[in-house]
């Protein structure tokens, strides 16, 4: 009981003066839609492409809205020495590191529906597997806050966090199938779209979204799993290494 | 109160970092409701030590017992009694004093009536009610000190951790402080401080350790550690340059003054203080009037003499001086050992 109040009200401060502050939240709305035009402008076609887009405006939102925060969530906090306060506290490593990261996830979930939301009143959505559509975006924004929370723990600057995670995140954005299939790819970059968690999230939205995917849902989810477990795992190691020094 | 039970018990406690000894073997223990004292020059060991003690740093070898919890098997159980000021004021900037305050207790398992009742009642013991609605960001140092030590008590640990809680405030704050400090452990918590400032020490503090390049050369009462030194006669010269150089005089400078006293005056210990005094130190009567005529020989003025009353503060620049003289040497040695194989 202790611990879930310690949780909570770790979780509750994030989201109140990191996560939910307006810039954040505008990012959030305008970032989506940038994309979209964006893809309109470059193709020339109507809007009858939008569904076609979709899945990949959605996995980009969540990516970039977990972990843009979490560099300021985690990083910050270490270099100004409050984090030690919940290092100290008694409540078990990964509870914390938990409620440090829930907020950075609920955001990304929120995020990527907001793309779906916009393209909602434009084109008839009815058809969309919405349970495989939602289960994706939850585990998308899991791993991807994960992932953040590994690149967070390993650097001690919030510009080397914020450099290291773009390092990350723009190639993702090609090499996952976003918006090309894999297979377009050079033949040497295919097998870096098989290590990047993002590219089973996105075959799951394919489907969820366009009846297009390359492979089962529940297999993608299931190794989509296996990356938050290892990103999760891996980041308290090594804060237990390098920050209880 | 009864002080039998040991709350703080460490065994053998040693960390190295690349070639340094930050700790070298320490073994202590503090009793229950007792302000223990930690006292060492600059990076003596004491933040590594309080580090190890609370479970931010980790030791190499030893054992660490919190009411006899072993903090390396069980961190988080001991962790609950503790409660933990650390060398920086590090709560966060943007949230007020009171939003604090809440979040700290909150973190500790309290739940949101019981922490808000007890922050606004620290707010008001610490004086920060004005400050209870202003971010943390914008305190001064010293309000930012008291709103830590304020987070650090909020859920009543059973012992407090302070690395240096008074450093770079000013005298009025810092005397709230130990005041405050005071009624905390009449109020039976058990403190656990470090400071280089020997005054709060003595001032607060029942026992002191004396660490020394991550040893412990010393433990023991303030009373005991007075006692030894009390018996010392001490007196302070304040000096001045005489205008008549007489040619054929022997003048010399200040800096030479302890070297040839000691020849001229065996027995007694002589040490120079600032710019232009200097200390006698016997525990024998002083010959004063052949002292000062001494000095007039060497072109030197006596303005003022007056007798010091020992203190703590002899205590520990003699303690520590032979220490640090001590390691000096044997580091010496080792290094000429090394060369030669
Ligand atoms: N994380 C670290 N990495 C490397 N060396 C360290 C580390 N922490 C402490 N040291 C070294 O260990 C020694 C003891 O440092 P410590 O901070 O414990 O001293 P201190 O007694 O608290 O000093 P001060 O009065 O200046 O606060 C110093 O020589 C310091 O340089
Ligand atoms: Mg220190």
């Amino acid at each position: 009981m202790k611990t879930w109040i310690a949780f909570w009200n770790i979780l509750k401060k994030d989201m109140r003066n990191y996560y939910l502050k307006p810039p954040n939240i505008s990012w959030g709305i305008i970032f989506p839609l940038a994309w979209t035009l964006m893809f309109f402008i470059k193709s020339g076609s109507g809007f009858g492409d939008v569904r076609s887009i979709l899945p990949g405006i959605v996995a980009m939102s969540v990516l970039f809205g977990t972990t843009s925060m979490l560099a300021v969530v985690i990083t910050f906090e270490k270099k100004m020495r409050s984090y030690e306060r919940l290092l100290l506290a008694p409540i078990p490593l990964e509870v914390l590191m938990l409620a440090k990261t829930s907020g950075a996830v609920l955001i990304g979930i929120a995020n990527g529906f907001v793309p779906v939301i916009m393209a909602a009143f434009i084109v008839d959505l009815s058809d969309v597997a919405w349970g495989e559509m939602t289960a994706a975006v939850t585990l998308i924004s899991v791993s991807s806050t994960f992932l953040g929370l590994f690149v967070a723990v390993s650097v001690s600057e919030v510009f080397e966090a914020q450099t290291f995670s773009n390092f990350f995140r723009f190639p993702m954005v090609f090499l996952c199938g976003l918006f090309f299939p894999i297979a377009a790819l050079p033949i040497i970059l295919q097998p870096l779209s098989y290590i990047l968690p993002l590219t089973y999230g996105a075959d799951v939205l394919h489907g969820a979204i366009n009846q297009a995917a390359q492979k089962p849902p529940g297999l993608n989810l299931a190794i989509l799993a296996g990356f938050c477990i290892i990103f999760f795992g891996v980041s308290i190691r090594n804060v237990q290494r390098k920050w209880i020094y | 109160m009864k002080k039998d039970r040991q709350i703080i018990e460490v065994r053998g406690l040693a960390r190295q970092f690349g070639g340094v000894r930050a700790v070298a073997g320490i073994d202590f223990e503090v009793c229950e409701g007792e302000v223990f004292g930690f006292l060492g020059p600059n990076g003596a060991g004491k933040t590594t030590t309080i580090n190890i003690l609370t479970g931010l740093a980790r030791a190499d070898k030893g054992e660490v017992r919190i009411a006899g919890i072993d903090c390396a098997a069980n961190p988080k159980a001991a962790q609950r009694l503790m409660g933990i000021v650390p060398d920086e004021s590090n709560l966060w900037p943007e949230l007020n004093g009171f939003e604090n305050l809440s979040f700290c207790g909150a973190l500790y398992g309290m739940r949101g009536r019981e922490r808000e009742k007890r922050a606004d009642e620290l707010l008001d013991m610490f004086g920060l009610g004005d400050a209870a609605k202003r971010k943390f960001g914008g305190y001064s140092k010293g309000m930012k000190r008291k709103l830590t030590i304020a987070a650090a008590i909020i859920h009543r640990p059973q012992v407090l951790f302070l690395d240096e809680p008074t450093t770079g405030i000013d005298v009025a704050s810092a005397r709230q402080i130990r005041l405050l400090l005071k009624d905390l452990n009449d109020s039976g918590t058990t403190i656990f401080l470090t400071t280089h400032y020997i005054e709060e020490a003595e001032r607060l503090c029942e026992r002191v350790a004396f660490i020394v390049g991550g040893k412990i050369v010393r433990v023991d009462t303030i009373e005991n550690l007075v006692r030894d030194v009390q018996k010392q006669r001490v007196i302070q010269l304040t000096l001045s340059r005489s205008g008549n150089t007489a040619a054929g005089s022997d003048s010399c400078g200040l800096e030479e003054l302890p070297g040839l006293l000691r020849v001229a005056f065996p027995g007694i210990e002589f040490e120079s203080i600032t710019g232009s005094a200097l200390r006698a130190l016997s525990m024998k009567a002083l010959p004063l009037a052949p002292l000062i005529r001494f000095l007039e020989e060497r072109e030197m003025d006596v303005t003022e003499a007056k007798i010091i009353r020992p203190s703590l503060e002899e205590v520990f620049v003699n303690i520590t001086g032979v220490a640090l003289e001590q390691m000096r040497k044997e580091k010496e040695q080792g290094k000429a050992k090394g060369g030669k194989a």
